[in-house]
């Protein structure tokens, strides 16, 4: 309360004092594609929301709603939320950004941010992060890991985020590694237990022994587990309970300072529309510990690319590269522009089979 | 000690109070769950069955209810006539996606021209695409006496793979980055499942819902057609004395639940959906089947589980967002519903009687 009426008081000597303002709190919103408890993506969201609560006290009051399907259903969900007085709402799948611009047309004093979407409105915003990035260190390791020189990797859908992932995890693997050969597996689902360790398992059959995943759940590091020798990487979350082995390192998304961050320009009132897309430089995307079954010289190799991307000095898509096709994408030296990895509906050279179309 | 003793007939008194009995004990267990997750039992069960009807956001979430029983109804009505035949559809899901995918081609085939004519042809090609993947399962039943039940719940899958395909590849917005999913028919006026009357959530799929109950009520108990159906489950015998020909009772049963569920699946994706995605069917071809049984295949019983069903689903997200109760004890609780019924129903066809104890 104290802080709340600080806040307030701060504001109406400014001179800012607005409606959502004067409320006693602010209300944030959230949407989860999964649940909570899926100990990944939607697990290292309600992560952020957590560190909401806990930087804000009293200010802040957080709401969420797990396992909303993507589709007609996320409407209704996104317009309850709004109606019950929420003042920032968070959709955290790539499935609700339809759901999130209709209803933000209807409620236009809300403000609304849509994860890895492409269309904004004047009350929505779009964030991302480059995950790409980390799967070029992923690659790395993966590369130098691999002995059958057979790479898994269990795809979700095929839509450029999940493309690009594939494409950089390939090229560093390549790098290290000419005779490597990357399997791929369509799961259609961003949450699927079963479904996941179905694809781990095939992919183990055929001979993989690193395994990437582009799904939530830790189906497959339990299936590589029980294969006993077959390598894998925490995706979005640590899953760390799956280290040292098979979990050799890992993906992680980190909500929380964009979280706070955004809650806090709409309690200062300077929340704009942005398209947020940061990598592991600003912090947007962690590197789990890379763990002692990964040799020195490759974790030190991994962690000097990952320096070098923090840093900005290397960029996972810099040329040569050529598409699948043979055609000549980037030439030596060129970086991928923002717009075409956004978009990205190709693979790159060397890769086999067909996005799925 | 209890004994059952099997009725003579159903009793007409149980068939009416057992659906609102189930109800009740659904209340009371359900509630015990809430309570045993450290939340007010009474306020969880206010929140799911008062708040969505008489809350203070009950201006939104009355037209919600009608958006979400009408597929289910309109499935369910479908579902019934063959169900009673003893022919079991199990694939509704798979027609739905059907006949979304062929309003929506006759939708985005025409794109960007408006016309008043191309909404009625996309109902007409919902139908007719649903109505065409029922006739597989249907004809391979006549043709070769393959099982109805596999066939047509095995086609779902396949109807499935189809939905990903069209959003991935010839569906695609052209404009849409290299994301999947089709273009936004609700920005396309002519392709538009609006709503009739605009806040109460009335669209051309709740119309034809309640045209369906209609028309089925008056099939079921006024027409010969009606007759043959019941006769030919109750009674398959009889009915192949009486003239029935179970070939077109087949070919009539399952087109007609294909017809509705394509119906159904075309008025979600022009309105309440609005566009081809991967993840466009939810499964109400399935929870279709437990509106049927809970609705005594009747179709005023069906259009009411139908609103009760979309009231647990509304209620039970609101329980969520509002108290912090998992995803998976609503679901808990609205299996619960189908449990408790099939569990009730009991009393229907039994009557329990106290056994006196046996003399040794």
């Amino acid at each position: 309360m104290t802080l709340t009426r600080l806040l307030t008081t701060a504001a109406l000597a400014l001179g800012l004092a607005t409606g959502a303002v004067a409320q006693d709190k602010t209300r944030v919103g959230f949407i989860y594609v999964g649940p909570i408890g899926d100990g990944g993506w939607t697990y290292e969201h309600d992560k952020g929301r957590l560190a909401v609560e806990e930087h804000f006290g009293d200010a802040v009051e957080t709401v969420y709603q797990e396992s909303v399907p993507e589709g007609a259903d996320a409407e209704r969900a996104i317009t309850q939320m709004a109606l019950q007085g929420a003042d920032l709402i968070f959709t955290t799948s790539f499935g609700f950004m339809e759901a999130t611009l209709a209803v933000a047309e209807k409620f236009p004093n809300v403000k609304f941010e849509h994860a890895t979407g492409y269309k904004t409105a004047p009350n929505v915003s779009t964030y991302s992060a480059r995950f790409y990035e980390g799967r070029a260190v992923q690659g790395h390791i993966a590369g130098k890991m691999t002995k059958s020189n057979i790479v898994g990797y269990i795809a979700s859908y095929p839509i450029p985020e999940v493309i690009r992932g594939i494409n950089s995890a390939y090229i560093h693997a390549r790098k290290v590694n000419p005779d490597v050969e990357f399997k791929i597996i369509w799961a259609y689902t961003w949450f699927d237990p079963a479904k996941e360790a179905d694809a781990a398992q095939a992919l183990i059959e055929q001979g993989a022994d690193v395994i990437l995943q582009h799904t939530d759940s830790t189906a497959p590091q339990a299936a590589a587990e029980k294969a006993g020798n077959v390598v894998t990487f925490g995706q979005a979350s640590d899953m760390a309970e799956y280290a040292p082995f098979p979990r050799v390192s890992s993906i992680i998304d980190n909500w929380a300072p964009y979280y706070i961050a955004r809650t806090q320009a709409v309690i200062d009132g300077t929340w704009e529309t942005t398209e947020t897309w940061d990598g592991i430089g600003p912090g947007m995307v962690g590197i789990g510990e890379i763990t002692d079954a990964v040799p020195t010289e490759v974790k030190a190799e991994a962690l000097a690319l990952k320096e070098a991307m923090a840093a900005g000095e290397y960029h996972p898509f810099t040329g040569p590269l050529n598409r699948q096709d043979g055609s000549v994408w980037l030439a030596e030296g060129e970086v991928a522009d923002d717009g075409t990895l956004l978009g990205m509906d190709f693979y790159v050279e060397g890769l086999t089979g067909q996005i799925p179309n | 000690m209890l004994r059952l003793e099997p009725r003579p007939q159903p009793s007409r008194l149980w068939t009416l109070t057992t659906p609102p009995l189930a109800v009740l004990i659904t209340m009371i267990a359900g509630g015990a769950l809430f309570a045993a997750l450290g939340k007010d039992p009474v306020e969880a069960i206010a929140t799911i069955f008062w708040q969505p009807l008489f809350g203070e956001f009950s201006f939104y979430y009355r037209p919600q209810l009608l958006i979400k029983a009408a597929p289910l109804i309109l499935i369910a009505i479908g579902l019934s006539l063959g169900f009673r035949a003893g022919i079991w559809n199990i694939g509704a899901e798979g027609q739905y996606i059907i006949g979304a995918l062929a309003g929506a081609g006759v939708a985005l085939a025409f794109y960007p021209y408006e016309s008043a004519l191309i909404f009625p042809l996309m109902v007409l090609a919902g139908a007719l695409g649903g109505w065409a993947w029922a006739m597989i399962p249907a004809l391979l039943k006549l043709r070769f006496g393959t099982n109805e039940i596999l066939v047509s719940l095995m086609l779902v899958y396949v109807a499935e793979q189809l939905l990903a395909a069209m959003a991935l590849g010839l569906m695609k917005n052209p404009e849409g980055r290299g994301f999947p999913g089709s273009r936004n028919l609700r920005q396309y006026d002519s392709a538009h499942n609006a709503e009739l009357i605009a806040g109460t959530g009335m669209h051309w799929g709740v119309a034809a819902a309640l045209i369906a109950v209609i028309l089925a009520y008056i099939l079921l108990s006024r027409h010969s057609l009606g007759f043959h159906i019941r006769l030919a489950g109750q009674a398959p015998r009889a009915a192949r004395f009486a003239g029935v020909h179970p070939g077109r009772l087949v070919v009539f049963c399952l087109g007609t639940a294909g017809a509705l569920a394509g119906l159904a699946g075309m008025f979600e994706v022009a309105g309440p959906a609005g566009q081809v995605s991967i993840d466009f069917n939810v499964g109400y071809g399935f929870t279709a089947i437990i509106v049927a049984f809970l609705g005594r295949l009747h179709p005023v019983g069906i259009a009411l589980a139908g609103l009760l069903m979309a009231l647990t689903y509304i209620g039970g997200e609101m329980a969520q967002s509002t108290m912090g109760l998992p995803a998976a004890a609503i679901q808990l609780f609205q299996g619960m519903l189908l449990f408790f019924l099939l569990a009730v129903d009991l009393l229907t066809n039994y009557r329990i009687r106290l056994r006196q104890r046996e003399v040794a």
